[in-house]
């Protein structure tokens, strides 16, 4: 399925933190004008409670829901959904005067192992993806939480996750010059923190995961384990550093990179449904 | 006593009393361990895996930090046929428990629990097998 690039210009190259959702009760596509409607009203009157977001400046905030069609992996997926908070300085009404200040999209890209087994009144979009204030994020989930009587969790990713992702990444095939595979660890158990950051240059990432992979289009756990192993064994001979004894914190390829407390980062737009479609997993796996 | 990895060294053989259990401690957060009780199985003799040797998976608490798959250590116990335990060192209550539960282990393979030996083991394990 190939989004339109235009309209999905908007996901790249922004931090994004993750998040998994069970499904949405009740949750009507045609009433998405309401439902802005009500959230707006719902983050004023939290602000009128003092649970005010910002400090200073008083802001009004207006809500913008809208579906992106494209963005979801087959027809069985429900299409994603855009949640968009502008601020507007009460000093003017002009609406070009509208500044983002938070944005949340929930999707499902081949997400069939949940929604196959979830009653008709259930809409599944199990990953959410935030890019602004954290008091904002919490304003908007605790709305759908009580509209939808769904569950928020952050999605971490594990050492393992991230072992898959950096192989995965690196083998992608790319046309221009791309930077550097990255991987990033940090070691235990000391008295000061200690980071180490370890980088490959892409064709040679790449020319190692090739000699690795048996069947293409297809990655099995053991050759994710002879990449990681190989460039385990490299470091240990230059540096005498076991760096599986470390902890894998972040990864980064031209693609896109991913940090262990559920923040990713998409670079390319040829590759967005693949990297949608590993955390769509992930967020599912965490919500069974 | 606590070896870092196998084969201990031959220097304090003689002093050393005979050896009843062996626990290959695997910490779910490093790869490193895994490869490490790896390299350090093919030191032990045969007739320690009937019954003397088990696994011990630490750090299972934190699932997100998790280096190793639980099958790869599952599948290690099914080929030494030894039993995997997992445990949470961290937690006071499981740490307990984990260490009572290899008292007992250790007391039978000693041959301290009338009619019962290390071969119990490599029965009960064949048993969960065909279920």
């Amino acid at each position: 399925e190939k989004a339109d690039p235009q309209k999905t210009a908007f996901l790249l190259r922004k931090a994004w933190t993750l998040y998994s959702v069970t499904p949405l009760y009740r949750f009507r596509r045609a009433r998405l004008r309401d439902y802005a409607r009500l959230l707006g009203a719902f983050i004023a009157a939290e602000k009128q409670k003092g649970l005010a977001v910002e400090v200073g400046v008083e802001l009004d905030i207006k809500v913008a829901l809208s579906s992106l069609a494209d963005l979801r992996g087959s027809e069985l997926d429900q299409a994603a959904l855009l949640v968009q908070l502008s601020s507007r300085s009460k000093a003017s009404s002009r609406s070009s005067e509208d500044k983002l200040v938070w944005s949340g999209w929930f999707c499902s890209v081949f997400g069939d192992d949940l929604s196959e087994n979830v009653p008709e009144q259930f809409t599944c979009l199990p990953l959410f993806l935030t890019h602004g204030a954290e008091s904002y994020t919490s304003l908007v989930g605790s709305w759908f939480q009580k509209t939808f009587d769904c569950c928020f969790r952050r999605l971490a990713i594990s050492p393992l996750n991230l072992s898959w992702m950096v192989a995965m990444w690196a083998g992608c095939k790319l046309d221009r010059a791309a930077s550097a595979v990255e991987l990033i660890f940090s070691v235990p158990r000391l008295s000061q923190p200690l980071d180490i950051s370890y980088a490959i240059h892409p064709e040679d990432a790449k020319a190692l995961w090739d000699t690795v992979q048996k069947t293409p289009g297809e990655i099995t756990q053991e050759e994710v384990d002879v990449f990681m192993d190989c460039l385990y064994a490299h470091f240990h001979r230059h540096f005498k550093i076991h760096l599986s004894a470390a902890k894998l914190v972040k990864v980064s390829t031209a693609i896109a990179s991913a940090h262990c407390d559920g923040i990713v980062k998409i670079l390319h737009s040829q590759y967005l449904p693949g990297v949608l479609m590993l955390l769509t997993e992930l967020a599912i796996s965490q919500i069974q | 006593h606590l070896a870092t990895s196998l084969p201990l060294p031959s220097e304090r053989d003689h002093l050393r009393p005979s050896i009843d259990l062996v626990v290959f401690m695997i910490d779910i957060k490093s790869k490193y361990s895994l490869k490490n009780v790896e390299t350090s199985l093919a030191h032990v003799d045969a007739s320690f895996f009937l019954g003397k040797v088990c696994f011990l998976v630490t750090g299972v608490g934190r699932v997100n930090a998790c280096s190793i798959e639980t099958n790869a250590v599952c599948k290690l116990g099914e080929a030494y046929c030894s039993p995997v335990l997992f445990c949470e060192l961290e937690l006071e209550g499981t740490r307990i428990a984990t260490a009572q539960r290899l008292v007992r282990m250790l007391r039978i393979c000693a041959g301290h629990i009338p009619g019962v030996s290390a071969l119990s083991f490599v029965s009960l394990m064949r048993k969960s097998d065909d279920d």
